[in-house]
């Protein structure tokens, strides 16, 4: 009922800007037209100007309410994100003062040079040293901007520290799992063929492969502050992307095609918590590439912690092997935390919707 | 050829006035109103075709605004609307997503490829270069037609019981080539790639023939440097249509082959719903490179018409010379090229080699010198101008405007480094709503409200427009500034839902605003619609020949030219198109192009 009531008041604001409109131009044919056209011209020239300036205090206010939500007051939480930080505010600086000068420019002329009696437009159909002025100096700018971006890209981009914690990520509709390479330092082979042999072996692993008997399968990812991490990210059905906003990281996730990325938390979560004032606050890995329905809900955690809490949890880990081949382990008594979700099947994660 | 009965009976009966092709024996409802050759009426088809779509892509995007803007509410009558697609008055996520890809799909190609290049090319070329018709009616009927065709497909996928396509209007692999992955991807994703088909041919048909067109068909004195802007940019927009649509063409048929035929060259590797697929050895990345190979040059192929329009709009309400005519002829030219050398910015965070990547980046940042300067020559035009504010012109401004705005954006987004934090957050939609979306859609309101005398021979209602305009540009600012805010805090685009999310669920305020913001703009749009059909029968009558005292050689027709639009001869050109402001003997401010070059005058153009 309330909405055919909003609906019934729309048509009926709709029928009376439609009158008023129609009335007003018959007011004009008796008024004369042209008399009626000075007038629009005046009114909207002033609106123009009037737009100019409260557009600018709006865009000042809307900074004033959001800026604060935007993760940059609490800064990069990576080393290798300060840098994107840094380009962003060298590209707000330029842009901006572009921003401002050619909108400031365009509605101030808009206003100066309404039409006006008795006046005529000044015939200027082309200057050249105007136009070699304004497209050497946007050149000049980008040089800079690209001579920047390119450096803070090659050096994000580069192949990770050999010293760096290896963690391999795997995306599926709809969640994230985590495979850690276990003491020998080298994660086992896998193939996608090996899916579900035996059954609960959702990566695909060969355990065939001796490597692989060390691994560890998590679905949280637990990282140590202040080293070099680097993902393997893969997917085993379409295309995901691994988002950390905090760390200014992302890369997409392919099915066939392997892709890493490198980075150094310098924030454990905790000292998150403090640094943004919210006692929840969580690093999470958001899917940034549109995977089907539950792509809004493809939500992995990263826990960063000191490198001995981080240790004590890679120790409390029982590697996948023994938990699929449960008559292998050598201590079968040990409980382990975290290793049950491993034998979820896949085909029955749904969205938290 | 049967174009050639109604020419030449126009050239016969040139004495005549205007309205004698109205009671022509040979004419009747079908071959004038339907199946029409004349380029007038198929202008007129695809603008209202692309209107009507213009109408379910906005309603789309604001049902599924209802859920970004109120997420935790019901709304018990999108049940009655949508049945099982939205169970308890909530929409199903599955119908969410196929609502942010029909929205996407129906805008860029059916509204702002078809409706607007469609429209504005079919309708000024012939007129504005001294051309009884396309070069091709027939070709540029089936042009039409085949668009139609493909609107029916994509309409039809609409009703299908699984849901139109759902993966986003990239569609990339491998989520639209399993319909085990998403059921947008089973019948709804082969309609939508036979739609798209269907599509390109029209575009094709389309664009070959306004190549040929603006290059043979000139009247006399008409040399390139003399066309006007809009030409210019409709031929560059036309040759980057038939470069780059049959790239689509490709990927898309690829496509159906992984889909129906079980070749293999966008999967590899997949195990999906528990089912280990044979597929190994394709690439999902190929079809990205395929799909943006258009999917780049489309962007502009939205833009330049939308840019030849508004340069030519203030020129002539500036009672000025377009500043730079050459320069900006140069940047349309220099835009077109690098069109084609741009489109891995949008696969920066795919994998690529970082050294390509940097390549994309020299290449995309170069895209900015040309749009600097035909932003510096706007500005130039207006300046010591004589301003008139029709609508049109307000448009037109508006359009400067928010190409800056969205513009600027750009700068931040083909930086690869920056990219890496903004790709695929609200920063992305709000660079691209404004700057491709919203801008052009000022282009061709302007368009509309400049042409649409020329069109239908009256008038729209200037209060209307003016209504139209102010909520619009206001509105469009404050729907998509404060987005710019929600991606820089790094908000994934493509959710339905925010509230689980403990980094993104802080802008609940701020998307309601949006939402509502958006409704008021969608309900003035209506407003606009009523307006333009209203007018076509109501509409205050044209009775002066050349309303806008612009120079360019459609004014010259009669207030409703017949097929092959110049009762007499055609008239011959003597100038550029932009002598505005000159002094002539009879005080007027402006010389038409057909005017010959006075004794006292220089000759510059």
């Amino acid at each position: 009922m309330k909405e055919l009531f909003l609906v019934a008041i729309g048509v009926m604001i709709f029928v009376v800007i439609f009158q008023i409109s129609k009335a007003s131009e018959y007011v004009s044919i008796l008024k004369g037209e042209e008399k009626t056209r000075r007038q629009n011209n005046k009114i909207n020239a002033f609106m123009l100007i009037s737009f100019l300036v409260f557009g600018l205090i709006g865009a000042w206010y809307c900074n004033e309410l959001y800026y604060g939500k935007t993760l940059f007051p609490q800064g990069s939480a990576s080393v290798e994100g300060e840098k994107i930080d840094l380009m962003l505010y060298i590209t707000i600086g330029v842009t901006g003062v572009v921003f401002v000068i050619t909108q400031v420019l365009l509605f101030w002329f808009a206003f100066k040079y309404q039409e006006r009696d008795g006046k005529k437009a000044f015939f200027f159909p082309h200057n050249n040293k105007l136009e070699l002025l304004w497209t050497t100096v946007p050149a000049i700018f980008l040089t800079v901007l690209v001579v920047f971006g390119l450096k803070y890209w090659f050096k994000m981009t580069s192949d990770a520290p050999k010293d760096a914690v290896v963690v391999e990520i795997t995306g599926h509709q709809f969640a994230w799992e985590m495979r850690y390479p276990g003491k020998d330092g080298v994660l086992g082979k896998k193939h996608y063929k090996q899916y579900n042999n035996p059954s609960g072996n959702i990566l695909g692993v060969d355990f065939q492969d001796p490597e692989s008997w060390d691994d560890l399968h998590t679905t949280e990812m637990h990282i140590p502050v202040g080293k070099p991490i680097k993902l393997v990210i893969n997917a085993m059905d379409v295309i995901h992307d691994v988002g950390l906003s905090h760390f200014r990281m992302k890369m997409d996730a392919v099915p066939g095609i392997p892709t890493t990325m490198w980075f150094t938390p310098k924030y454990t979560t905790e000292e998150m918590k403090t640094r943004t004032g919210n006692p929840n606050f969580v690093y999470e890995i958001s899917c940034d590439q549109m995977c089907g329905k539950g792509h809004f809900s493809m939500r992995g955690v990263i826990v960063v912690e000191k490198q001995a809490d981080y240790e004590k949890w890679l120790a409390s880990q029982k590697p996948e092997y023994f938990t699929l081949f449960p008559d292998k382990d050598p201590n079968k008594a040990t409980q382990a935390v975290d290793s049950a979700v491993a034998s979820k099947p896949l085909a029955q994660l749904t969205p938290a919707n | 050829m049967s174009s050639a009965i109604p020419l030449h009976d126009v050239v016969s009966h040139g004495a005549h006035d205007d309205s004698h092709h109205e009671h022509h024996h040979h004419e009747t409802f079908i071959s004038k109103y339907v199946f029409s050759q004349d380029h007038k009426t198929i202008a007129k088809q695809f603008l209202v075709t692309g209107i009507i779509w213009a109408i379910i892509g906005g309603l789309f995007s604001v049902v599924f605004r209802l859920q970004l803007g109120y997420p935790d509410q019901t709304f018990p009558w999108l049940e009655d609307f949508f049945g099982h697609w939205a169970k308890g008055g909530k929409l199903d996520p599955e119908f969410y997503y196929a609502l942010v890809t029909m929205h996407g799909t129906i805008l860029v190609f059916f509204v702002l490829t078809a409706g607007l290049s469609g429209t504005f090319a079919n309708f000024l070329i012939p007129l504005q270069i001294g051309a009884r018709d396309m070069a091709s009616p027939m070709l540029n009927m089936l042009s039409y037609w085949f668009f139609f065709l493909a609107s029916v497909i994509m309409f039809s996928s609409l009703f299908v019981q699984t849901g139109p396509a759902s993966g986003g209007w990239t569609i990339y692999p491998p989520l639209s080539a399993l319909g085990d992955a998403s059921m947008g991807s089973k019948i709804g994703m082969d309609l939508w790639l036979v739609s798209m088909a269907m599509f390109i041919v029209s575009s094709l048909l389309g664009g070959l023939n306004y190549i040929t067109t603006i290059l043979n068909m000139r009247t006399k004195g008409m040399s390139m440097t003399r066309m006007p802007l809009t030409i210019w940019a409709l031929f560059f927009t036309a040759v980057l249509g038939v470069l780059s649509f049959p790239v689509l063409l490709s990927g898309a048929i690829l496509l159906l082959f992984d889909r129906n035929l079980g070749t293999s060259f966008f999967l590899s590797d997949i195990v999906v719903a528990g089912k280990i697929l044979p597929n190994e050895g394709g690439s999902a990345i190929l079809f990205q490179h395929l799909f943006w190979f258009l999917g780049h040059p489309e962007v502009y192929i939205i833009l330049l018409p939308a840019m030849g329009m508004s340069s030519e709009i203030l020129s002539v309400n500036s009672r000025k010379p377009i500043f730079g005519y050459m320069a900006m002829v140069g940047s349309l030219f220099a835009i077109t090229i690098l069109a084609f050398l741009v489109w891995a910015h949008h696969m920066f965070v795919t994998g690529l080699n970082p050294f390509l990547g940097s390549v994309f980046v020299l290449l995309t940042l170069l895209i900015a010198v040309p749009s600097a300067i035909k932003v510096f020559n706007w500005l130039t035009t207006l300046w010591k101008g004589n301003i008139r504010f029709t609508p049109a012109m307000l448009f037109a401004i508006g359009f400067v405007s928010l190409f800056i705005s969205g513009g600027l954006t750009g700068i931040f987004l083909g930086n690869s480094a920056l990219d890496i934090h903004l790709h695929d957050t609200y920063f992305v939609i709000a660079h691209f709503h404004i700057v491709m979306g919203v801008a052009s859609f000022f282009g061709m309101f302007a368009g509309v409200y400049h042409w649409f005398p020329k069109m239908f021979g009256r008038y729209l209602n200037n209060t209307l427009a003016y209504i139209h305009f102010w909520v619009t540009i206001i509105g469009a600012y404050l729907i998509f500034w404060p987005m710019h805010y929600e991606g820089l805090a790094g908000m994934p685009r493509r959710y339905y839902d925010f509230s689980n999310w403990e980094s993104f669920k802080m802008f609940n305020g701020l998307n309601e605003f949006i939402s509502l913001v958006a409704m008021i703009v969608f309900a003035v749009q209506l407003l606009f619609v009523f307006n333009f059909f209203y007018s076509i029968w109501k509409g205050r009558k044209v009775t002066n020949l050349n309303p806008w005292q612009a120079n360019t050689l459609e004014w010259t027709t009669p207030i409703r030219p017949g097929h092959g639009n110049w009762p007499g001869e055609i008239p011959e050109v003597h100038r550029w198109p932009y002598d505005y402001a000159k002094d002539t003997k009879d005080g007027k401010d402006f010389i038409p192009q057909n005017v010959p070059i006075g004794a006292d005058e220089s000759t510059d153009h």
